[in-house]
């Protein structure tokens, strides 16, 4: 039994989601008896990929055709196929991601193969192989069985925790022959916030709302995060006007994250919010309204003005 | 320009989310049903496509009947006619053979729908239509723009976006701010009702399937911290729940 792990790269470091998808492959592998190979795609160093042994990969394949430094979701989706088909892979798993999903989804298609996302916990296999995942953007769970040979998952984030031993993995290079129409949708440039983890990885989130009274009250809210090593993200109101980029946007139409820490601060909690933060292990909600609804979904809760609260955690954070 | 924009038929965002039948099916009792939030963005804009340079778009949909009230409504936001795959859309594997089906052959110069949808969330359905069409597949697109039989594309990328410039036809998966929701006009409302609604049965067939479902296990009490004591948090954060 052979499975395949697709560990997407960013500027030459594997995702700390994709290591997540490695280690789950590696239980799985354990579960079904077989092999755990990883193919990266892009550029890499051999160093950077052998790392992916401490994970559980039993091999990496590496396509690091120049070609395939933009990540491009069609050539991506081919060369993972021919992966698939070369390796005779018969579980697929990527991690959730805006390139990983697009490349997830053709995969799927080329291979027929029925596929699963938002994936919570290791298959069960009593009874065929059936997977638990997030439905209703985290408000249900589904048990789903995959009924094909070939079966696709897409692993939610955090939805287990890797433990690493010293084991290094062989890299071997993997030529694909991707075809010139897949380069025909060019990415002719790329914006994208320096400094910060991108939020869906993110492990530590502090977020703000309306609260905030506007986009030149941030400061408080970005010291926080800074002190605490934290992204930043808002509600949709705040990106509606354009306080805060889109990209920030968490919630039910906007970036679902699963962080260990999601702090909301001047946020009411209105159910499509809830929606894009209820996988958070702890929530913490600071509020001057204490019937605010968000009080129901939290851990932890202030309730007090943001401008005199958020300074004093910061201080607290860098006291340590 | 020929748009074909999937829509599908979801529970209104603010729902509560139950099951029935010893938790094998949704429980729909009193919920109110409503197009796909992401699929209403790339209905808009194929709308204002349309406006801008002439064409046609037409609506598709996987479902039963009771989703007409869903198409009808997007007839009466701007589109042209609809079809309906008689189906209940079980699996994106199966929707995606249904819209493929359809697509194949017809002509469309873009085929859009949303991201993803927001009761199954899997996202993969564009990416398998793409791919059964043999032609590009991009989401999550937040903005488009035509020229001629060119698209300009933005796509949302952690923390960012990238710029993409690809050649028609193309699968779209769509979110905001690629356009303003559209409301329906009265005299919207009126004509739609005259509007084609072609309805055809399914083919292929489903590769998955759902044992049971389950909601998330309570949460517990919230821990209030005084304003005035707030640093406390942070040693609460550290020791007690040890997530910094």
């Amino acid at each position: 039994m052979s499975i395949l792990v697709f560990a997407e790269l960013a500027d030459g470091v594997v995702k700390k989601t994709s290591l997540e998808a490695v280690y789950y492959g590696a239980k799985v592998a354990e579960m079904l008896g077989g092999t755990n190979t990883v193919i990266a795609i892009g550029n890499a160093s051999e160093t950077e990929l052998a790392k992916l042994g401490n994970y559980g990969a039993t091999k990496v394949l590496h396509a690091g055709d120049s070609k395939l430094e933009s990540a491009n979701i069609m050539a991506y989706s081919e060369v993972l196929t021919a992966a698939a088909k070369s390796t005779g892979a018969t579980v697929i798993i990527t991690a959730k991601s805006s390139l990983a999903d697009a490349v997830t989804a053709r995969t799927a298609g080329a291979l027929k193969a029925g596929v699963v996302g938002n994936v919570t916990e290791l298959p069960k296999l009593d009874n065929g192989f059936s997977v638990t995942r997030s439905i209703f953007t985290g408000k249900a769970f589904a048990e789903t069985t995959i009924n094909t040979d070939i079966k696709v998952l897409a692993l939610k984030k955090n939805a287990i925790t890797p433990v690493t031993s010293d084991s290094a993995a062989p890299v071997e290079a993997f030529q694909a022959d991707v075809n010139d129409t897949a380069f025909g949708a060019k990415i002719t440039e790329t914006l994208k916030a320096t400094g910060t983890v991108p939020l869906p990885e993110a492990d530590l989130v502090v977020s703000g709302g309306r609260g905030m009274k506007g986009p030149e009250n941030w400061q408080p809210l970005l010291d926080l995060a800074e002190a605490l090593g934290a992204t930043t993200a808002c509600s949709k109101p705040v990106s509606d006007l354009d306080w805060r980029p889109h990209h920030e946007h968490v919630g039910q139409t906007g970036v679902k994250v699963s962080p260990n820490l999601y702090i909301a601060c001047g946020i009411s909690g209105a159910i499509q919010h809830l929606a894009g933060v209820n996988s958070s292990k702890v929530i913490v909600v600071i509020n001057t309204d204490p019937e605010a609804p968000f009080f129901k979904a939290a851990d932890y809760g202030i309730v007090g003005d943001v401008f005199d609260v958020l300074p004093k955690l910061t201080a607290a954070v860098k006291a340590g | 320009m020929k748009i074909l924009v999937c829509i599908s038929s979801v529970p209104d965002t603010t729902a509560k989310i139950g099951f029935t039948d010893n938790d094998t099916a949704f429980d729909s009792n009193g919920v109110t049903y409503i197009i796909g939030p992401y699929d209403d963005y790339a209905l808009a804009r194929a709308v204002e496509l349309k406006e801008q340079s002439g064409g046609t778009v037409t609506v598709l949909n996987v479902g039963t009947a009771s989703s007409d009230p869903q198409i009808r409504k997007a007839l009466a936001i701007g589109a042209d006619d609809a079809i309906r795959v008689n189906a209940e859309p079980t699996d994106s594997y199966f929707v995606a053979e249904q819209i493929a089906h359809i697509a194949k052959d017809a002509g469309y110069d873009l085929i859009m729908m949303g991201r993803e949808t927001t009761d199954y969330n899997s996202g993969v359905v564009h990416g398998i239509v793409g791919e059964l069409l043999g032609i590009p597949s991009l989401s999550p697109v937040m903005e488009l723009t035509i020229d001629g039989d060119k698209a300009n594309i933005s796509r949302e990328i952690e923390g960012g976006k990238e710029k993409i410039e690809a050649t028609l036809p193309l699968v779209l998966g769509c979110q905001e701010p690629i356009a303003e929701w559209k409301i329906a006009s009265m005299r919207g409302i009126m004509s739609a009702r005259k509007k084609p609604l072609n309805v055809v049965e399914p083919v292929g067939e489903t590769l998955t399937s759902i044992s049971s479902y389950s909601l998330p296990p309570a949460k517990g009490a919230c821990k209030m911290i005084p304003a005035e004591e707030a640093e406390k948090l942070i040693e609460l954060l550290r020791t007690e729940a040890k997530v910094i």
